[in-house]
């Protein structure tokens, strides 16, 4: 799927990285538009319609989490937030308020590069689209229209929990997923505080899928945070 | 050739009577022959015109008695309210101290200084509120008459025949910074008081014909001037000090006045007073403590004590000296002291008591030499003892009785001997008698003792025998004889055996002092000093003993032994904070609140006040023997240099403690800032060449320059996060937010940071299959599993393996990582986990942060952590944690293995 000259507002009043976005990413074919303020990001958003954002939560201006809910009321665009380190508990509150991923500063271009191209790939999809009936990576198959799972050929049961789980990851590929989103997916929306279901279901996949359960490939934990299927 | 300039000291009491008087409050005394002359008038009328300049003046008392034109310049002032005391029914109006401190004016005026304050009033005279006022720093205006001045108080008796009860000490005229001579002829205030300005009529009237009279009045009006014109003679002499205007100094004469226990003791203080006021002199007061003192009432005893103290209060320095006699010690002493003017009483005693006991004021002239000695006459019965002292003569009839029957008993023998011995001999069993009963019971009854074995030698054994007639004359003489060698035994024994007392006395005494400083010396701490001080005060003094030792904030807590409790009533927590304050000793037995259930003396050290000890005994008076108090002035004086001097080594510690950290914090500093300049300084160089290089580079040597950007950058920011964390978790920012983990996956995600960081180097973990659910704080665990690979990554050689192990035991689980580095340096186990310690300075990384967080952590959940040496080289790191609490269930998923195909 072509993601030339795709546009991304950048929503951060620290000019310096700003300066270095606005050095890099026209490089890799994006279209960049700057915001000083949350004030200006919500005109920009509203003028520019814009396929993506790259929202800075300390924003001089506005909160970072109310921005999310402005953004989101706007329009459907993918949102990725920009956060420093040791903020776990507003990460989590971000993506739980409809920020597609995110980025911890300090970060190299590669980080952002490969979560700028997951979401907007995400994006890109229909409604109702499930992408291909067939998911693969590396070693693993998940066949979803069969219900199927292989490792390296070999197909490997699953109870319908775990295969729920995997579905739910593997359709988000490369994107983080909250213990609250994967327990209102898997659970339904009574266990939503229960984290440990989904961290003892996660280790039973890794147990079955992963050759070094004890150092995942595809499995990652985002401690604090969540999960995510690593895709590249 | 004579001093001409002042001498260095003499300067420096100046400068510091100078520092004292800028924090004092100024005093200005309006002062007066009589009443009725308007210095109370004149007052107002310059508080008004203070008040004119903006100064902040109250009226703290004033007495109007009833004058009109008086109370209208009180309008307009600020009056403090005063405070009402209930005294034998009736209410006193008084003024109120502590609320004129509290209001704080500029400017308070004191109407009456000699007035004496109610009974339970903090200070029993106005004059020692006026002092703790200036103390405070707040000016005072006051009014004086001339017969209250303490050292006129003899003269003015004189004159007037009037006796005033209320005085001033001198020194607080002196110490005023303006006086203002408020004079009145004689004719006119006479004319006022007829007009009824002073008093009402029918006072008025009863005051012309006492006090009031004409030729008093010409008498008072005099002492006040000269009482004026002296204190301007001495301003004059201190500008020429101040100004160094040369003249010649006198040289410097100094006044001795030796008080004993007779009445008129106080009369001979102010008599040397006014002599040394006259003179520019010092003097001092001399008391001679003879073996008799021992055998003194309490009362004559309390009298020198307070002849004593009168004269302290009147600014003479006092002395007691021990010895047998009294002449002698006298002029011993006054040479000691370069003393010019002895001061003596006129001896009251018959002549002829002087021919047989010799007289001490004869001697005293006789063996003077250069010193001249003034003999005062004295009159009895004039003395008002400051305080009355409830002390009961002891009764010494026993004794007499005693002593009588001594004799009978001597009699019994002597009759039992008389058919076998010569009546000579019968004599000696008298004397016997006598120098017993002398040892036994003094003076008095050995000398009744003399008398009865006479007159029983002479009834039982002198013929004619049971009467009191003498057949030969010659046993006259035996009589005479037989009394004298008698009375002189008598005599000789008493005196030995007072001297024996007086020496053990002083011997008990010094042996006191010793035990106390010696068990002071081995002490530490201050609750060790102040317990063994108080132990020993209690073992002496006996009654109840307590300390108030003041704190770095200066406020005072009680001390006491903990099995004799000193119950505190807490009234008198400001009598302890006055006593700190103002190195007084004040409360039951002083001057200053007599009314206290307890004495408090100050304890004062090197530097300064350190706090206050108590005493309450049983016996109200005492306290008040003056030997009491002075074995008590040295033992308040031990107890405070030993208190200061551990207050002292505790501040050393302090000190040390704090370098201490001072090093520490430098050290961490310099470790700080090299570790992040190093990387900053690889950066910028890095940058710059990209930026500035002439030649354009080679990719290769871009790509190096980028990618040493990149790792320093990586470095740099692991070290402030480092830094960050240790300053959360001791700030114990970092809430520990546990919630229940897989052990493996934490193990997982802190690997995952590691991916290409690794080399040839790899990492084998071990996990027991049923590995039980930890509760934990994920995001914590993780940066001490990040931090340990960190630390072993530096250390582990290519081509190793790096292994991870996790064990339960019982409800504990254990972990260990291990590595085959150079391991560990001996006795660096433990101090590889303290800040900023890096086994290897050299070595490039962190700041010795990593290790110290990891134990910060592990020891915030309850575990533990530890570095051993491995059997067969390289180290390991192992930490446990505690399995606490049950993890929560989870649900099964009902049946199958493999998913519903539905």
């Amino acid at each position: 799927m072509p993601i030339h000259e795709a546009s991304v507002l950048i929503i951060e009043d620290e000019p310096e990285i700003r300066r270095f976005l606005r050095t890099t990413l026209p490089q890799y074919g994006y279209r960049l538009y700057e915001a000083l303020t949350g004030q200006e990001g919500l005109t920009q958003a509203a003028a520019r319609n814009p396929d993506l954002i790259l929202l800075d939560l300390g924003l001089p201006d506005l909160d970072g989490l109310d921005m999310i809910q402005r953004l989101r009321k706007l329009a459907a665009v993918p949102i990725i937030v920009l956060s420093a380190r040791d903020q776990e508990q507003i990460k989590v509150e971000a993506l739980d308020l409809g920020a597609d991923d995110y980025v911890t500063k300090p970060f190299g271009v590669n980080e952002l590069l490969a979560r700028m191209r997951v979401v907007l790939r995400h994006a890109a999809r229909a409604p109702g689209d499930t992408g291909d009936p067939v998911f693969t990576a590396g070693t693993l198959r998940v066949d979803l229209e069969r219900r199927q799972v292989f490792v390296s050929g070999k197909e490997v049961s699953l109870t319908p929990i775990e295969y729920k789980l995997l579905t739910i990851l593997v359709r988000h590929a490369g994107k983080v997923l909250t213990y609250r989103q994967l327990l209102k997916e898997v659970w339904g929306p009574l266990r939503v505080d229960e984290a440990h279901y989904v961290r003892v279901y996660m280790q039973h996949l890794r147990n079955k899928l992963e050759a070094k359960p004890a150092h995942p490939r595809y499995f990652l934990t985002e401690l604090g945070v969540g999960y995510r299927f690593r895709i590249d | 050739m004579p001093d001409r300039r002042p001498k260095p000291e003499e300067l420096l009491k100046l400068a510091q009577e100078e520092e004292a008087r800028q924090a004092r409050g100024k005093l200005k005394i309006f002062f007066g022959a009589t009443a009725g002359v308007g210095k109370t008038y004149a007052m107002l009328e310059a508080a008004h015109e203070q008040l004119e300049d903006r100064v902040d003046v109250i009226v703290g008392w004033v007495e109007t008695h009833g004058r009109t034109e008086t109370e209208a310049l009180v309008k307009g002032l600020e009056i403090l309210p005063p405070r009402l005391v209930e005294y034998q029914h009736a209410t006193l109006r008084e003024f109120d101290l502590d609320a004129a401190l509290t209001r704080r004016p500029q400017l308070i005026l004191m109407d009456e200084l000699a007035h004496t304050n109610a009974p339970g009033s903090r200070h029993p005279k106005r004059w020692q509120d006026v002092v703790e006022l200036l103390n405070a720093g707040i000016h005072v205006y006051t009014t004086v008459n001339v017969q209250h001045l303490e050292s006129l108080n003899d003269v003015v008796t004189q004159i007037t025949g009037v006796r005033i009860g209320e005085t001033v000490p001198d020194s607080v005229m002196e110490q005023a910074d303006d006086v203002e001579l408020i004079d009145l002829p004689p004719d006119d205030l006479l004319q006022r008081l007829r007009e009824g300005k002073v008093y009402v009529p029918e006072q008025a009237q009863r005051a012309i014909e006492n006090f009031f009279r004409k030729g008093n009045l010409i008498a008072l009006r005099e002492m006040a001037l000269r009482r004026t014109a002296e204190r301007v003679d001495q301003q004059m002499e201190s500008y020429r000090r101040d100004h160094a205007v040369q003249r010649t100094w006198p040289a410097a004469e100094t006044i001795m006045v030796c008080v004993n226990m007779k009445p008129r003791g106080p009369r001979l203080v102010r008599a040397a007073r006014r002599m040394a006021a006259g003179l520019h002199a010092k003097w001092l007061a001399v008391y001679v403590q003879t073996p008799r003192h021992l055998r003194l009432a309490d009362a004559d005893r309390e009298r020198v004590n307070q002849t004593l103290r009168l004269a302290e209060e009147l600014g003479a320095e006092t002395a007691t000296v021990a010895g047998e006699h009294v002449a002698q010690e006298i002029l011993a002493y006054a040479r000691s002291r370069n003393v010019t003017k002895i001061i003596i009483g006129k001896p009251v005693r018959a002549r002829w008591k002087e021919w047989v006991f010799g007289s001490v004021v004869a001697e005293l002239v006789r063996n003077s030499g250069e010193i001249d000695v003034y003999v005062i006459t004295g009159e009895a019965g004039e003395s008002r003892p400051l305080i009355t002292p409830a002390l009961a003569r002891t009764n010494r009839w026993p004794t007499y009785a005693l002593s009588t029957a001594g004799v009978v008993l001597c009699t019994a023998v002597a009759w039992l001997m008389a058919p076998y011995f010569d009546i000579a001999n019968l004599i000696m069993v008298y004397l016997l008698g006598v120098v017993v009963i002398a040892t036994r019971y003094g003076r008095g009854p050995s000398i009744l003792a003399s008398f009865l074995s006479v007159a029983a030698f002479d009834f039982f054994f002198v013929d004619p025998r049971f009467t009191f007639d003498v057949a030969a004359v010659q046993y006259l003489l035996t009589f005479a004889v037989m009394l004298a060698v008698a009375l002189l035994i008598s005599n000789f024994t008493v005196r030995a055996r007072q001297q024996a007392e007086l020496a053990r006395d002083n011997e008990r005494r010094t042996a006191l002092l010793y035990a106390l400083s010696r068990d002071l010396a081995m002490q530490r701490g201050l609750e060790n000093v102040v317990r063994v001080a108080l132990q020993h005060v209690t073992e002496i003094f006996g009654g109840q003993v307590a300390a108030f030792i003041a704190d770095a904030e200066g406020s005072l807590a009680l001390h006491h032994e903990p099995h004799r409790r000193f119950e505190f009533d807490p009234k008198e927590s400001g009598i302890v904070q006055w006593v700190f304050d103002h190195g007084e000793r004040a409360g039951a037995g002083t001057n200053t609140l007599p009314g206290a259930s307890a004495l408090y003396l100050p304890l004062i050290g090197v530097k300064g006040p350190i706090g206050v000890l108590a005493i309450r005994h049983a016996q109200k008076g005492y306290l008040l023997d003056p030997d009491q108090i002075h074995l008590l002035e040295m033992l308040t004086n031990q107890i405070a240099l030993a208190t200061g001097r551990t207050l002292l080594a505790a501040e050393a510690q302090q000190a040390h403690v704090a370098a201490e950290t001072e090093r520490t914090r430098n050290a961490i500093l310099s470790s700080v800032s090299h570790d992040l300049r190093t990387p900053l300084a690889t950066i910028t160089g890095a940058a710059s060449s990209l930026l500035e290089g002439k030649e354009p580079l080679a990719p290769t040597a871009r790509r190096e320059l980028a990618q040493a950007i990149s790792d320093e950058a990586n470095r740099l920011e692991r070290l402030v996060k480092n830094l960050l964390e240790m300053m959360r978790l001791e700030a114990g920012a970092s809430r520990l937010k546990k919630e229940w983990h897989p052990f493996e996956e934490i193990v997982g995600a802190a690997l995952g940071r590691f991916e290409g960081k690794l080399g040839d180097r790899t990492i084998e973990t071990r996990f027991p299959p049923e590995l039980p659910l930890v509760h934990l704080d994920g995001v914590l665990m993780e940066q001490v599993l990040m931090n340990l690979f960190d630390n072993t990554l530096k250390y582990a050689p290519p081509a190793t393996a790096i292994e991870l192990t996790a064990s339960v035991s019982g409800h504990t689980l254990l972990v260990e990582i291990a590595d085959r580095g150079p391991g560990i340096p001996a006795g660096d186990e433990e101090r590889i986990f303290d800040k900023f310690y890096r086994a290897d300075p050299a070595r490039e990384g962190g700041v010795g942060l990593g290790l110290t967080i990891c134990r910060g952590i592990i020891d915030a959940h309850g575990g533990r952590i530890w570095a051993e040496n491995r059997p067969g080289g390289g180290a390991v790191f192992r930490f446990t944690l505690p399995l606490e609490g049950s993890p929560p269930r989870i649900e099964p998923e009902g049946d199958g293995h493999r998913h519903a195909d539905t």
